[in-house]
């Protein structure tokens, strides 16, 4: 998929919070065909100066990091973490987060488009996460959002595709790439979000929190394919009743009634 | 002197450059990101830029995160 001015082989981008180690979490970023992943932009820990760090097990030639800002709460946080995470990252690309409330994680949206407007003139290239609202997500294309992410659910709730009806609006009213973000569980939810038109889809804990990480980002990687194939196919209508499949006429033993 | 180092008290025997600085805590300058007292540096003022008594600094770097 293309945003901004990137070409991007997979419609998957990946975390790389919660994994039990490093190792895992790179071993799930291969398998997955991922080429961007999303990191947090944290204080050096000065105290404990462990001689392994995230980025020894990221190949930057291969993946693109996304900076996000994560736990702001407010537009002067994020653009002070993201503006920190574009001089740290040397790339202008960011996820921007303007949390509203701790407890949903879900976006303060009248935050998050000032946020979106101020990052823009300053030349980032911004993917706002942000809730399922098309209202919001119109105003976040016209503040200069690279792309709209919407969630399914809350981050980490597994809940999957809460609102479909909420995402395919929002597809419909931007030209933007509409990436799910937030809310994804499992295979089934991604091949959802796919299907009722995203670009991409995002995900962090439907992997890291999966019993066999490693196996859930390869099932990932081919329910966004088959989500996407299956978009792009053209589904079928949804009827109220039953359309039969087999011929009616020829059913061994039956007879017209004159 | 000191100045305050990611939100802690740090004492220091002289004003250094940040590049010094970031050279005694084991950090490596090229993953990281450096505020002065709220502006942030480019990576080649590192060696230019000292820190003075009372001076805010924050050093932060990319970790796992969605």
């Amino acid at each position: 998929m293309r945003i901004a001015d990137k070409e991007l082989g997979s419609r998957l981008i990946l975390g790389t919070g919660k994994y039990a180690s490093f190792e895992l979490m790179r071993s799930c970023h291969e398998i997955s065909g991922a080429e961007m992943v999303t990191v947090a932009v944290r204080r050096v820990n000065l105290t404990d100066r462990s001689k392994e760090t995230l980025l020894d097990y990221i190949d930057r030639d291969r993946f693109m990091l996304l900076p996000n800002t994560a736990a702001c709460y407010t537009e002067e946080e994020a653009v002070r973490t993201a503006r920190l995470g574009r001089e740290a990252g040397l790339s202008s690309w960011v996820k921007l987060e303007v949390i509203g409330d701790e407890k949903t994680l879900f976006p303060d949206t009248e935050a998050l488009v000032k946020a979106t407007r101020t990052l823009v003139k300053e030349g980032f290239v911004v993917l706002p996460y942000t809730n399922d609202d098309v209202v919001v997500a119109k105003k976040l294309e016209d503040a200069g959002a690279a792309a709209v992410m919407p969630l399914g659910a809350p981050i980490g709730s597994g809940l999957g595709i809460q609102n479909p009806n909420n995402l395919l609006l929002i597809r419909e009213a931007i030209s933007v790439p509409m990436i799910v973000d937030a809310g994804v569980g499992t295979a089934s939810d991604a091949a959802v979000a796919m299907e009722l038109g995203a670009d991409g889809v995002l995900m962090n804990t439907a992997i890291a929190e999966a019993k066999d990480p490693v196996k859930m980002a390869d099932a990932m990687k081919r329910a966004v394919f088959a989500g996407r194939l299956a978009f792009e196919a053209g589904r079928m209508p949804r009827r109220l009743y039953a359309s039969a499949s087999s011929p009616i006429e020829g059913v061994v033993g039956s007879s017209t009634i004159s | 002197m000191q100045i305050r180092l990611n939100g802690e008290p740090h004492a220091l025997p002289d004003r250094v450059t940040i590049h010094a600085l970031l050279d005694t805590l084991g950090v490596a300058s090229e993953r990281v990101a450096v505020e002065v007292n709220r502006r942030i540096l480019t990576r080649s003022e590192f060696t230019v830029v000292t820190v003075k008594d009372g001076d805010e600094v924050e050093v932060v770097t990319f970790v796992g995160g969605g």
